[in-house]
């Protein structure tokens, strides 16, 4: 039992990782567009690159 | 640029007094401006950090407004930040009525645009915004693109606040769930060490949920109460001190029961609302942007149109009334314009909503933004882009759903008394419980504070009249006026101001008199092929007539072909058909004398003598019998009032069916008419071409126009028809109903939810995080009950 004394703590600093991981995430605009790169992925290639304005490189 | 001679006003050019008293400092330099309205917009561009516009522009802005004098009425549209329901608009709204001279302060939640209408300089604009932020809410001159950003900014913050309370709930759920366990009595009883430690973990995870996801009801709550007017957010934050406080004394205290799942669930489950409706409000936004940006910025104009066919690229803006524009297939039209080279089609969905492809051809209208879809196009502009009937369109709808009907009036006058109320009655609910369990009584208060649901109460109305709206638009109808939806649910009567509103206005082939010896089958052939491939309203009638007799087998013979094919502009056309040489067209032009009579006529001759006479009359709406019906089934008597002949309005009336007709009424007996049946009662609906017989319209109790084509600026209705279909009433009118319909449901179910839920929790039968529960379903269904109305119902799509 004594071990919980660790991981309890341990876990907390765990969701505070992830809410920090997730911060960034938002902020870097990972979140901003759910569905376009869903659909981005079905679409042909082959007709240019023409980029909608505003679609975040990295995609 | 900076060096222009001092007395040009540094926003628009026009010429400013030398000495002007409207001065702004400009990059530095001090610049004189020609008027206040100059000088508000200049000094709110700086503002927003948009000053470089004067050192890129190529071309002077155009001026607000003519120059407004001290005592003009003054319209300007604000955009404002953290609005989240009905009782942030009665706080802003009664803050600016409350100011001196502002007539009209409307906030429209679903989209958080403000609608101010003053006396007094346009330099009072931002007094107004200092006024705004004084009781805690930024707002800023609205200009759609940076609205939608914001309102973006604010989406992407809220998002970031509902994933914390998540994860935070989530993880609390897990640290309480062996304290209920241990404190249910169970075996192994857990001893105070472990117990602590997970009120302390639990309690950990709960801070940031407080602190940083719970920040917009802090807020809210401390903007209500500095300006002495409790919102929403007052019992909301009450609840969540309330809970966290008593939950941090007891954990330090070492003894009592702590709610940390519940504080952090409650802000989650608030948040989630509060997301959903975000999300509604960045879909409205996002149409206006798109309505904003339909317009293209870049213009390939034809200097020496038709002499040469060489393009310039130029600003949109810059277009004026007679250039001659190059489109492309693809392009989008940058300004209002009539075609004079090449036939297309355009692509009208942003104006219209209509979806496939209208064929256009030359000599016909193309309103800006509509996208070229076929051939390219030389268009002749005939409006410039400021005043397109896209800049008109967005206009409109920024405007539009700016103001609430009476029941959403109602609504918030209620919530308003509801939350004072509801404090009172939380404080007694304490005080009855306290003797008797001094943590019970906390319990109770705080159940009391959040179960109620004020929320549900003053979202009832805005999100019914916003997902209405929306789908008005989406089928063509824009509502102009606020009452529309409640009157139109109401509607009695119908009346039709013009027989035009029912006819088409193309012609369609009524009769063939034969003055030879061809017979009607034969003429129409040679009719259709000397016609073949013109795209005038009379060939295409001709056409049509011709593939429908075609079709009922009188024309087994193979169609004619015709060659040597010549068009006249505005005469006629000639041509061989079946070795013989025909004119086709107006009287002059096959050597008629010029005949009066009812009716458009088109002669046919050939080389020697005159063959036959087409004549022409207007058509009936396809859809007009259908529309007629439908609003007769909901109810409404349909009749005609119509200045023309009583000829042409029976013959409409009797295809219709409608026998309650008055021909050649002048707009004075369309008036009384009008009055006489309100004087018995009836809420009447008035069809118009919204232009002319603006008295009428006005007269009536809910009035309609109809848009496609004319002058959007001229419309008096309350209502427009954008798309060239008169389907749209009926489809407008059941939607009104479906809206009045959930309306009252929405606000049948807060006070019924209310009536129940509050009793229960301030008699103890409710735990904190049920009454959250509760509080956040109930807002939900008000929710998703509005959006229901955002779907087409399904008698349509059948």
């Amino acid at each position: 039992m004594e071990a919980l004394f660790l991981l309890v703590p341990l876990s907390v600093l765990l969701v505070g990782v992830a809410v920090w991981v997730f911060l960034g995430a938002a902020d870097g605009g990972q979140f901003d567009d759910l569905e376009g790169p869903g659909w981005r992925v079905l679409q042909d290639d082959d007709r240019g690159s023409e980029a909608p304005p505003g679609a975040p490189g990295r995609f | 640029m900076n060096q222009r001679c001092l007395s040009a006003c540094h926003h628009c050019g026009l010429p400013a007094p030398a000495n002007s008293p409207w001065r702004l400092a400009v990059d530095g330099v001090e610049q004189p401006m020609c008027c206040p309205g100059c000088l508000a917009v200049a000094s709110s561009m700086a503002g927003l950090g948009l000053g470089g516009l004067y050192r890129q522009r190529t071309g002077q802005a155009s001026a607000p407004s003519a120059l407004p004098g001290p005592y003009a009425e003054q319209v300007a549209l604000l955009s404002v930040e953290g609005v989240r329901c009905a009782a942030c608009c009665w706080l802003i709204e009664h803050r600016l009525l409350a100011q001196q001279g502002v007539l009209e302060a409307e906030l429209n939640p679903a989209s958080a645009v403000l609608r101010l209408r003053w006396r007094g300089g346009a330099g009072r604009v931002d007094g107004f915004i200092a006024s705004l932020a004084a009781i805690g809410y930024p707002a800023c001159r609205f200009d759609a693109s940076g609205h939608a950003a914001r309102l973006e900014r604010e989406r992407r913050l809220l998002f970031k606040r509902l994933f914390v309370a998540g994860l935070a709930m989530m993880q609390v759920m897990m640290y309480v769930f062996p304290l209920y366990l241990a404190s249910g009595g169970a075996a192994a009883d857990m001893d105070g060490a472990s117990r602590r430690l997970l009120q302390w973990a639990a309690c950990m995870l709960t801070v940031p949920a407080v602190l940083y996801s719970a920040q917009p009801f802090w807020r809210g709550a401390w903007r209500g109460l500095r300006a002495g007017r409790p919102g929403m957010d007052l019992p909301v934050a009450l609840g969540l001190a309330a809970g966290f406080g008593a939950s941090v004394a007891a954990l330090l205290r070492g003894q009592g029961e702590t709610y940390f799942d519940a504080v952090s669930m409650f802000v989650f489950l608030l948040l989630a609302s509060q997301y959903i409706e975000l999300r509604a409000r960045c879909a409205g936004a996002g149409l206006l942007r798109r309505l904003r940006q339909g317009q293209p910025p870049v213009a390939a104009r034809l200097d020496d149109y038709p002499a040469r066919r060489h393009a310039t690229p130029v600003p949109a803006a810059a277009l004026r009334v007679g250039d001659h524009v190059l489109v492309a297939p693809g392009e989008a039209l940058a300004a209002d314009g009539v075609i004079v080279d090449g036939a297309t089609d355009l692509l009208l969905a942003l104006l219209t909503g209509e979806p496939l492809p209208q064929p256009r051809a030359v000599g016909e209208r193309a309103p800006g933004g509509a996208v070229n879809s076929g051939q390219p196009i030389v268009l002749r502009v005939t409006r410039v882009a400021a005043q397109s009937m896209l800049a008109r369109l967005a206009g409109l709808v920024e405007g539009a759903g700016a103001a609430k009907p009476a029941l959403a009036l109602w609504a918030d006058r209620v919530g308003a008394w509801f939350v004072l109320a509801l404090l009172a009655l939380a404080v007694l609910a304490f005080a009855a419980w306290y003797p008797a369990s001094p943590a019970r009584a906390w319990e109770v208060a705080v159940a009391v504070l959040v179960v109620s649901c004020p929320c549900a109460l003053s979202l009832a109305a805005p999100a019914a009249l916003a997902a209405s709206t929306a789908r008005l638009l989406h089928e063509g109808v824009l509502v102009v006026r606020p009452h529309v939806l409640e009157t139109l649910a109401r509607a009695t009567h119908v009346v039709f101001d013009k027989t035009g509103t029912l006819t088409t206005g193309t012609p369609a082939l009524a009769r063939i008199d034969s003055m030879g010896p061809f017979d009607r089958a034969e003429l129409l052939r040679i009719a259709a092929a000397l016609e073949a491939g013109s795209r005038h309203p009379f060939a295409l009638a001709i056409a049509a007539a011709a593939a429908a007799a075609a079709a009922a087998g009188a024309a087994a013979v193979a169609s004619e072909a015709a060659s040597e094919v010549q068009h006249h502009a505005g005469a006629g056309v000639s041509g061989c058909v079946a070795g013989r040489a025909w004119r086709l067209g107006s009287a002059p032009f096959t050597g008629q004398p010029a005949a009066q009579g009812a009716g458009s006529r088109v002669y046919l001759a050939d080389g020697e003598r005159l063959q036959a006479v087409f004549t022409f009359s207007d058509t009936v709406r396809p859809d007009a019998a259908a529309t007629i019906d439908a609003l007769r089934r909901q109810g409404c008597r349909v009749s005609i009032l119509s200045g023309d002949g009583p000829a042409a309005v029976a013959a409409v009336a009797h295809r219709l069916g409608i026998t309650d007709w008055r021909a050649a009424q002048l707009p004075q007996q369309k008036l009384a008419v009008v009055q006489a049946l309100q004087a018995r009662g009836a809420i009447v609906a008035m069809v118009g071409d919204g232009v002319n017989d603006a008295a009428v319209l006005r007269a009536a109790d809910v009035s309609f126009a109809m848009g496609a084509g004319s002058d959007l600026a001229c419309l008096q209705a309350d209502c427009v028809l954008l798309r060239d279909r008169l389907g749209s009433l009926a489809t407008g009118a059941r939607a009104a109903r479906a809206c009045m319909v959930v309306l009252r449901q929405n606000l049948a179910w807060a006070l019924a939810y209310n009536a129940c839920a509050i009793p229960a929790a301030a008699v103890g039968l409710l735990q904190p995080w049920m009454a959250a529960a509760g509080m956040s379903a109930s807002s939900a269904l008000v929710l998703l009950n509005a959006l229901r109305l955002r779907r087409a119902p399904r008698q349509e799509r059948a």
